[in-house]
């Protein structure tokens, strides 16, 4: 339960307000499932849930992408190498990659919501043969904001992955795709009746991923969305994360949208 | 069959219309393509016509005084493009840049008006497809204008 303390081994600079940081794992390795996440803790200043953003294939390091929005995400994002930050953690459920092999995956996410997903992206290109199309569906908010733009180049270039990426507000040598994300749905390679979907974002833009995806013929069971709700303990005693029914820090972040039922629908609080 | 027709049947747009239906609306209709770089309409040009895009891609935008040509929303196969033709005072409400080579099908706006009033039960079955279409283009666009990937301070 307390923070285990973990050297800063690097801090990149991903956007102007987006750093991911490396640390050191706590004793000889560190193992997670895409989509859990840890609560990192600013020394002095608070413990916040942030999504875990490495290679699971990689235990050598910690690695998350945190946005600065407020005094602990602020604090977390001024650190350097040699620092320490504290980690407890990993936490939650993961994303269910088993549950799309044999079938087309369907990846959608927008701004700092490609982090969380990107454990699992990774995973599934790691044993890439053991699914169908596999479809990645980015929305950001202009051209120059788009999270890991030299890895989504990168995976543009693969010829086993289709990534179409569209921006809320082009500039004026952007020639790509603008609008929301739910406009790339019609554009991707997948069979409705059988695909998996992984959706995270803001919960409006899931809410309306969700909607576009049931009237395409998806099933709601075949639809996994990441919620996010302020936490304080991360392991289900405090109730401090609790959406309806679930505490979110221990039944999620990561929830199959049939088994939320109406509270996949509720508004944020 | 004509070439219009062919190319409009196996459009999701008109998914449930029956043949007949398909054959009168593609009398209305024929196939044109443009090359990146072109526009198709100009804000304030008279609309006369809309556009169900087979392949490409094209940019609503504005001109932005001192910053060129903005893109609000890019349309790509299977979109339509362009409703001003059917309501007054029948003007463009944007422009429409070719962002990349594309192939359409245009319609003649006043010629679908005449064969929907003439039977409205074909009247109806486009509106439900336009107003499908209107509905969600707006709820993007109200997405799109509460900035949600904003950092909320
Ligand atoms: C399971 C989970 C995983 C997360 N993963 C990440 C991640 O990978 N990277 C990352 O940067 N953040 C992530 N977050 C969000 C992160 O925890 C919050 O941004 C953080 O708690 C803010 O703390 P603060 O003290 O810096 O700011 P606060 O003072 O708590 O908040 C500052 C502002 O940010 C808003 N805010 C707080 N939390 C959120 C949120 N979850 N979504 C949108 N707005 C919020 C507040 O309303 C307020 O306006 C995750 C949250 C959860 C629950
Ligand atoms: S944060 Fe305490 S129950 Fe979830």
């Amino acid at each position: 339960m307390h923070p285990v303390p973990c050297r800063v081994h690097s801090v990149v600079r991903e956007l102007e307000d987006t750093f991911t940081l490396e640390l050191d794992p706590p004793g000889d390795g560190w193992e997670f499932a895409p989509g859990q996440f840890t609560m990192l803790y600013a020394f002095g200043i608070g413990e916040v849930p942030i999504s875990i953003s490495g290679d699971p294939s990689d235990s050598s390091r910690i690695v998350q992408t945190i946005r600065a929005v407020g005094p602990v995400t602020d604090a977390l994002t001024a650190v350097s190498p040699g620092d320490f930050v504290g980690v407890r953690g990993p936490y939650g459920t993961s994303w269910p990659t088993g549950s799309a092999e044999g079938r087309d995956l369907l990846i959608i996410t927008g701004g700092i919501g490609l982090a969380p997903l990107r454990p699992a992206i990774l995973e599934v290109l790691d044993h890439r043969d053991r699914y169908d199309n596999i479809t990645l569906l980015y929305g950001a908010r202009s051209p120059g904001e788009l999270l890991f733009a030299e890895e989504l180049q990168e995976w543009r270039g693969r010829f086993d992955l289709e990534v179409l990426i569209t921006v809320d507000r082009g500039d004026q040598v952007w020639r790509g795709p603008v609008g929301v994300v739910t406009s790339l749905i019609g554009r991707a390679s997948f069979d409705p009746e059988s695909a998996v979907a992984f959706v995270c974002g803001p919960e409006i833009m899931m809410r309306f991923t969700i909607q576009e995806l049931l009237s395409r013929g998806f099933t709601d069971d075949r639809l996994h969305i990441s919620m996010e709700r302020n936490m304080k303990c991360g392991i289900g005693l405090c109730g401090h994360c609790q959406l309806g029914p679930f505490f979110v820090c221990k039944d999620g972040p990561i929830f199959r949208c049939s088994e939320m039922g109406d509270t996949c629908w509720t508004r944020e609080v | 069959m004509s070439e219009a027709f062919d190319l409009l049947v196996d459009q999701p747009f008109f998914k449930g219309m029956t043949e007949d239906q398909i054959r009168v609306v593609a009398e209305t209709a024929t196939p044109v393509s443009y090359r990146e770089g072109e526009f198709i309409f100009f804000e304030g040009g008279k609309a006369d016509s809309c556009f169900l895009i087979l392949d490409g891609g094209v940019a609503l935008g504005l001109e932005k005084p001192g910053h060129g040509p903005t893109a609000i929303l890019t349309l790509h196969a299977g979109d339509l493009l362009g409703w001003s033709w059917l309501y007054p005072p029948y003007r463009w409400s944007y422009n429409a840049h070719i962002h990349v080579d594309t192939k359409a099908i245009r319609f003649d706006g006043p010629r679908l008006k005449e064969a929907a009033d003439a039977d409205p039960v074909l009247g109806y079955e486009l509106m439900k497809r336009f107003t499908d279409m209107l509905v969600k283009r707006m709820q993007s666009i109200r997405i799109q204008l509460l900035d949600v990937y904003s950092t909320p301070r």
